[in-house]
């Protein structure tokens, strides 16, 4: 990874003017010059990019541009990655996400992250969400059935298992795991949530009842959505963000309000896009 | 799909269908055959008394009482050394070392030559490292030392596939959720990868209880009651070849010997698959 280069300007604020309420969105998530290049082949360059709290931010572009290689910059699961090399930098809440002496283990602890395949892990549902909440600490029997209760609740998910916590995660159906995933997630209380294309595995009726969800978890968490469902990004996003490839690497196209963006958009390749006429 | 032989087919493909049935059929007859004689052979002598007592004038008369002790013995040796080794090494080439890596790629290649090593040549290096330079002489603790570094290899390298066997969507999401690689390795990625160590498990104790050659220059030829790990105590194997090479007339307790071989080797490979269809449900929950 290359040392980040040191910043000045509008990311330098004062960290209490970030946390005060108030009621016109603040930027969260500063993106600045990112790029990722897997050995010598470049997956996205020089995205710059300001995300704002509590809303939704979605994603779009063809396949192959970045999206995903950008996500996971993010809570640095790049660093899982041989031969990958982040540049740019990342600041959240003043925290320099690039740094090499970030505590990853917080990092992906305020940022969780939902992917593409429901990916439950081979336990029980209960076990599902327990160990890793006994994993970064929480002991209290109590607490942790509380907690189990309430983010399955939050996802819609317990009036369907609650009598059924002791069987396995795996032979919920598809939708389902999804959702287990999202409160797997969601019981850590993240300030972020990633979503990697998370209703393109599902059948129609889940993707509806995933998407209905993620609506409902606005304002509470910060979300970053990539989707190659247009409609969806339209229904739901706050904020949308195309990536296209130009000359053999992802790049940043145009970044708005979702209604700036799907109406209005200024550069002739976002036009093309949303109206169905590329990608 | 099976296929099934019609009067359209060329003689060259009835040919092709009788090889391959012969062959198949060949290979199950040896085994039908060679299971049935031991059978057939040994099962009227082997009793409660035949598994429990010591053997009379050289293995003629008795029982096996004191050999199966040596052997558990040994194999216990074997598998208290061999699997913390042969799961560590399993799990820095699985899970630390990139398919990239030099010390990755030679453990590997040198794992597979291992493997393929005869095993009267481990014998050898047995008698000479631990009977004489560690000074452990002829005994149990030696047998069982050799026998780990012939099990390793394959224990080893089943133990990686299991690891590998485990998706890669279960080391990203626990990353994602901030858990450790410790956590996850103990958690998530051992018991997933049980069915691949069982394999190896099964394997290895198979070739290491079925083994003469290693243990004549180790573990040692005495029949008597082993007292210590330093005692020199007869395997099973051991047993078998010298009543039916050494001794005139010991071929009823030969076969008596090898059916309780047998039994044993299958029993090792049915509780290893029952452990992992039900012992695992504890921890690792499959549909």
């Amino acid at each position: 990874m290359t040392p980040a280069e040191p910043i000045t300007g509008p990311r330098s604020r004062h960290p209490l003017e970030e946390r005060s309420p108030c009621r016109k969105p603040q930027s969260f998530m500063e993106i600045d010059r990112l790029g990722l290049h897997y050995g010598e082949k470049p997956a996205f360059q020089d995205v710059t990019l300001s995300i704002s709290k509590g809303r939704i931010t979605a994603l779009v572009g063809p396949s192959g541009c970045g999206k995903t290689s950008f996500l996971i910059c993010l809570n640095r699961l790049t660093d899982l990655i041989a031969g990958c090399r982040v540049s740019g930098r990342i600041t959240i809440d003043a925290l320099d996400v690039l740094a090499p002496g970030t505590d990853l283990i917080q990092l992906r602890r305020r940022i969780g992250m939902i992917f593409q395949k429901p990916n439950p892990f081979p336990l029980t549902i209960r076990r599902n969400i327990e160990f890793p909440l006994r994993e970064h600490g929480l002991r209290d029997r109590g607490q942790i059935i509380q907690t189990m209760e309430t983010t399955l609740r939050d996802v819609g998910l317990w009036d369907e298992v609650k009598d059924r916590l002791d069987s396995p995660a795996l032979a919920l159906s598809g939708g389902q795991q999804q959702r287990l995933c999202i409160a797997r997630a969601l019981a850590l209380s993240p300030e972020v949530l990633l979503m990697d294309e998370p209703c393109s595995a599902l059948d129609p009726l889940s993707s509806g009842v995933v998407e209905d969800l993620i609506a409902s978890l606005r304002s509470r968490y910060t979300i970053l959505i990539v989707t190659h469902n247009l409609a969806q990004a339209r229904r739901i996003a706050d904020y949308a963000a195309l990536f296209w490839i130009q000359n053999g690497a992802g790049r940043l196209i145009e970044t708005g309000t979702a209604r700036q963006f799907f109406e209005e958009p200024h550069d002739p390749l976002t036009a093309a896009y949303v109206s169905g006429m590329r990608g | 799909m099976v296929e099934t032989l019609n009067r359209s087919q060329t003689p060259r493909e009835w040919l092709a269908f009788a090889l391959v049935w012969g062959a198949a059929a060949l290979v199950t007859a040896t085994f039908c055959w060679l299971l049935g004689d031991i059978v057939w052979h040994g099962l009227g002598h082997v009793s409660w008394t035949f598994l429990t007592a010591p053997p009379e004038n050289a293995g003629r008369r008795g029982g096996i009482g004191p050999i199966l002790v040596s052997t558990s013995l040994i194999l216990g040796v074997c598998l208290t050394v061999s699997l913390p080794i042969g799961i560590g090494t399993a799990v820095f080439l699985a899970e630390f070392t990139s398919d990239q890596s030099q010390f990755g790629r030679m453990t590997r290649r040198s794992l597979d030559i291992l493997a393929g090593v005869p095993s009267i040549v481990f014998g050898l290096f047995g008698n000479a490292f631990f009977c004489k330079t560690l000074g452990l002489g002829f005994s149990i603790l030696s047998g069982g030392l050799t026998l780990a570094c012939m099990v390793l290899p394959i224990l080893i390298r089943s133990t990686e596939e299991g690891f590998r066997a485990v998706p890669a969507s279960y080391r990203l999401s626990a990353a994602a959720l901030g858990l450790s690689r410790t956590t996850t390795l103990v958690h998530l990625l051992l018991p997933a990868a049980v069915p691949g160590l069982l394999v190896g498990l099964v394997l290895g104790v198979g070739r290491a209880i079925a083994e003469t050659a290693a243990l004549i220059f180790t573990s040692g030829y005495v029949d008597r009651m082993p007292e210590s790990l330093l005692d020199s105590g007869r395997a099973l194997s051991i047993h078998i070849f010298d009543l039916s090479m050494n001794v005139s007339g010991g071929d009823a307790n030969a076969y008596a010997s090898s059916l309780v071989l047998v039994i044993l080797l299958l029993a090792i490979n049915g509780i290893a698959s029952a452990v992992t269809t039900y012992g695992l449900h504890r921890k690792i929950v499959r549909v």
